[in-house]
């Protein structure tokens, strides 16, 4: 028994959902229904080359959108990711452009090695794109991708996108598509959350960008932590802290000049959030950096433990292992 | 009635009923989940518990048991339904299906749950184990069996071909695996995701003692596992078992894109109740 393992129930528990697909959304938040599926399709109609493919996960990947779009383009691989990946290699190398889907878990662990060779190593243009990244899932660790980022990071050749939300993924396909070699995205599919669009931003493959300014605090965040962190710092807000938010939606490879000289401002603890593994994922990559180039400010990390993480409701779950906005705001002024 | 030490006072379609009224219970905890697969699977899994196997609900560590693997981790709802109806697991745990800090979590995961052999959720990685577990077992000069359970998406996986060919390899006569034919996975109908026919040639052909049965006719499952059992070829075991998602209750049987189902609140008692109608028959 691992220490996952609860007690039998003495109290009545409270009964929340542990489902494996649910909305990240928060209650009322602005989404968009499958922006990364209706992208795909625009951008599709413009390039011919591109090609979608599966292994079983279309539903759940929004791109059974683009297979009723384009039937003839979609390939239906069945729930087989090393096959999905070797043929996606395939593809390729014939001259076709593949948006192959599956969750974050089975590319990352399940097929690394056919994407790592068949792929990456050829410097193939595959665009990998994954549901369900970090801890957007509250099936339990098979669904659970806390370490795809370390995984993909360390793969040469591969570009790593965490997007925060429906308008960035909608920029980000065609700019994925104009790169030439392979690129890893984490997917978020469904109802997804809008809300970088009323920050006049605009998703640059490299770039960091900064959302909003502070003079108190850099929070350095890439994904859905993002969007917590925008949240985070209007509750600090309150409390008279000025955060500033710099967002990095392309963990590799790493907009370092931006990343040094936000962080190189003088007075600003630097807190880097991730919805991932504390181990190898964005605060790793910024910590070394940062370390490398001699910019030490004070430096705090918010990310998920290195444990199996347990089922359970979302909510309960980001509570749990620290990266809720109400979780988060309150280390960041113990912090301070 | 087989030798098992928990089966003599109630027949195998009675415990078929309260495995599938046990699902249904805890479907309507949560109003959605794998309702139709285990509905589908009941029959099986009331001879593998109450039939065939070897087990001490008091004692789920027993060496000496029959072990068995959920590989598709998603009919963990199914197989609490069993244990609960064994006794591994007690009657008033079934109210936290699915919640935070149960030990009956969506998914099978062994650190959670007594009586449960494996982690899943992610597919096609019983069969690798029960190989493992089946040389070990033999390694040991046990008399135990390894059960595995999987289903029909599975068969897209490579590794579990490999399995396939590695069981018959070793000549694990002591591993008996039932594949759940009910014909739908995530995307569609497996048959239409990934076509696997013919399947019992495939599997004869890769060296395995195949049966194919109507996994919903309690006889035929019935004596497809003595038949596994009592085979005297040294060849690992599969019963092909086609079965009908939502087994038992009509209106569910009927329904269209049903691997994930929710259900309307009014819906589950209706379940129950054609769930009783059926156990006279």
């Amino acid at each position: 028994m691992s220490s996952n393992a609860p007690a039998a129930p003495a109290a009545k528990p409270k009964l929340k959902t542990s489902a494996m697909i649910a909305s990240i959304a928060g209650e009322g938040q602005r989404t968009v229904s499958a922006p990364f599926g209706h992208a795909l399709v625009e951008l599709a109609g413009q390039r011919p080359e591109i090609v979608g493919m599966t292994a079983d996960l279309g539903k759940y990947t929004d791109l059974h959108i683009f297979a009723k779009a384009f039937p003839d383009r979609f390939y239906q691989m069945g729930m087989a990711e090393q096959l999905l990946f070797g043929a996606a290699a395939g593809l390729a190398h014939e001259g076709f452009m593949p948006f192959a889907t599956t969750y974050a878990v089975f590319a990352s662990r399940r097929a690394y090695d056919f994407i790592h060779q068949t792929i990456a190593e050829e410097d193939l243009n595959v665009k990998i794109a994954c549901a369900l990244p970090g801890l957007t899932s509250g099936y339990g660790p098979s669904h659970q991708a806390t370490e795809d980022l370390a995984l993909f990071r360390a793969m040469p050749n591969m570009t790593v996108i965490d997007p925060c939300d429906a308008h960035e993924i909608g920029q980000a396909v065609p700019v994925m598509a104009a790169h030439k070699g392979p690129v890893y995205l984490r997917l978020l599919r469904g109802n997804v959350p809008l809300v970088l669009d009323e920050y006049g931003y605009r998703f640059e493959l490299g770039k960091a960008k900064t959302i909003r300014d502070g003079r108190d605090v850099l929070i350095v965040s890439s994904g859905i932590m993002t969007m917590r962190a925008l949240e985070v710092a209007a509750a600090l807000a309150a409390d008279k802290v000025d955060a500033a938010v710099l967002h990095v939606p392309t963990i590799k490879p790493l907009d370092a000049e931006t990343i040094l000289r936000e962080a190189g401002r003088t007075g600003r603890m630097v807190v880097v959030a991730e919805n991932h593994s504390v181990i190898g994922g964005l605060g790793e990559a910024v910590a070394g950096l940062l370390l490398r180039s001699g910019v030490t400010p004070v430096f705090r990390h918010i990310g998920l433990p290195d444990q199996f993480l347990a089922a359970g409701a979302l909510p309960t779950l980001h509570d749990r292992y620290g990266i809720s906005t109400a979780v988060m705001t309150d280390r960041i002024k113990g912090w301070l | 009635m087989g030798h098992n030490p928990i089966g003599h006072n109630v027949d195998l379609a009675e415990r078929a009923y309260r495995i599938r009224r046990n699902a249904v219970r805890m479907g309507e905890v949560q109003g959605q989940g794998y309702i139709a697969q285990a509905l589908d699977i009941a029959d099986v899994l009331a001879v593998a518990y109450f039939h065939a196997m070897r087990v001490r609900p008091d004692d789920p560590h027993w060496e000496e048991r029959d072990r068995f693997l959920l590989s598709n981790g998603h009919y963990a709802i199914a197989l609490y339904a069993a244990l609960i109806e064994a006794g591994f697991i007690p009657d008033e745990e079934l109210e936290t299906y699915g919640s935070d800090d149960s030990r009956l979590p969506m998914s099978g995961m062994a650190s959670y749950t007594p009586g449960m052999e494996m982690s899943g959720g992610s597919l096609g990685l019983g069969l690798s184990i029960a190989v493992g577990i089946g040389l070990g077992l033999k390694r040991k000069g046990s008399a135990s069996r390894v059960y595995t359970l999987f289903s029909d998406g599975e068969l897209d996986e490579g590794s579990v071909w490999e399995a396939i060919m590695s069981a018959a390899h070793w000549k694990l006569d002591n591993l008996i695996a039932v594949v759940d034919v009910n014909n739908q996975q995530a995307d569609g109908p497996s048959t239409q995701v990934m076509a696997f026919e013919p399947l019992v040639d495939k599997l004869q052909a890769f060296g395995w003692f195949v049966q194919r049965i109507d996994g919903n006719d309690l006889d035929a499952v019935i004596a497809a596992f003595d038949a596994a059992r009592d085979h005297p070829e040294q060849k690992p075991r599969m019963i092909v078992a086609d079965t009908k998602m939502g087994c038992g209750v009509p209106f569910l049987e009927a329904r269209e894109k049903n691997h994930f189902i929710r259900v309307d609140p009014e819906e589950w008692q209706l379940a129950l109740e054609a769930l009783d109608a059926g156990r006279t028959r």
